[in-house]
C-alpha cells in the first residue's frame, strides 16, 4: 500500500487530470478553470478522501461535475469549443500516420461529451465500466451504451466498417495499433 | 446468452481504443499551466503556516 502523501500524490495524477479536462472541454482556457476549481476543492476536502481509493477516479469525478454543473448554468452544450486535439498533433511515423490521427482526433471532437467522456474514461484512461458508471452518477448499462454508440459513430466516421479500411492501412495502422493480439 | 464478438468489430474496437490511448498520452505530455502550478505553491505554503502554528 502506498505510503505517499495525499497531497503529492494529487499532484501525480495532474497530467492525467489536464489531459481529462482537455479531453472534456476541447478548450484550454476551460480546462485550466476547471483544473483549478478541482485541485482547490480537492486539496480543502482531502479528508474526505478515502485512503486506499483510486484518487485519479475521485479527482476525474470531482472535474466532470463541475464541467457539467458549470455547462447547465451556462444552458449550452460548450462554451468556444477549439481543437485541442489537432494542437497537440506531434510528430508521427510517416505522413499515412499523421493523417490518419488528425482523421481520428477530428472525429473524436463530433462525438457528444457524454460519448467522448465514456470512451475516455473506459478506452484510454483504462477504467473499468463500473468505474466509470459511478464516477458519472449513472448504470453500468449506461456507461456501455455510450461507449459503445461511441465507437459506432466513431467507425462511421472513419469508415472503419469498410472491409478495406483497416487492412489497406496497415502499416500506419500497424504503427499505432502495435499488436491487438487479434485476427487478422 | 453469450455472444461471440465480431472479430472484425474487436479489431475496430481495438484500433479506436489504441488511438485513443495515443491522443489522452498526448494530452498528458501538454506542459501543465502556470496558474495550476501557482495555485499548488499557493496550498503547500498555506498547510505550511497551518503546521507552524500548531
Amino acid at each position: 500500500m502506498s505510503e505517499l502523501d495525499p497531497r503529492d500524490e494529487l499532484v501525480t495524477h495532474l497530467p492525467a487530470l489536464r489531459a481529462f479536462a482537455l479531453s472534456l472541454t476541447r478548450n484550454r482556457a476551460t480546462a485550466d478553470d476547471m483544473m483549478q476549481d478541482t485541485v482547490l476543492k480537492a486539496w480543502s476536502n482531502m479528508d474526505k478522501f478515502e485512503a486506499g481509493t483510486n484518487m485519479r477516479a475521485w479527482l476525474f469525478t470531482i472535474l466532470r461535475n463541475n464541467f457539467y454543473s458549470s455547462r447547465r448554468k451556462l444552458n449550452r452544450e460548450v462554451a468556444d469549443v477549439e481543437n485541442v486535439f489537432s494542437d497537440t498533433l506531434s510528430v508521427k511515423p510517416d505522413h499515412d500516420g499523421r493523417l490518419q490521427m488528425a482523421d481520428f482526433k477530428q472525429a473524436l471532437s463530433q462525438l457528444p461529451d457524454e460519448q467522448r467522456e465514456a470512451l475516455i474514461l473506459v478506452g484510454a484512461s483504462g477504467f473499468a465500466y463500473e468505474e466509470a458508471a459511478e464516477m458519472c452518477g449513472v448504470a453500468t448499462g449506461t456507461i456501455k451504451s455510450r461507449v459503445n454508440r461511441a465507437r459506432a459513430k466513431l467507425t462511421e466516421l472513419l469508415h472503419l466498417d469498410e472491409d478495406e479500411a483497416l487492412e489497406l492501412t496497415d502499416t500506419a495502422t500497424i504503427a499505432v495499433v502495435g499488436n491487438p493480439g487479434l485476427p487478422a | 446468452m453469450a455472444s461471440k464478438e465480431d472479430p472484425q468489430k474487436a479489431r475496430r474496437d481495438a484500433y479506436i481504443d489504441q488511438n485513443l490511448k495515443k491522443v489522452f498520452s498526448e494530452l498528458e505530455t501538454d506542459e501543465m499551466p502556470d496558474q495550476i502550478m501557482d495555485l499548488l505553491t499557493v496550498l503547500r505554503a498555506q498547510d505550511e503556516e497551518l503546521k507552524a502554528k500548531k
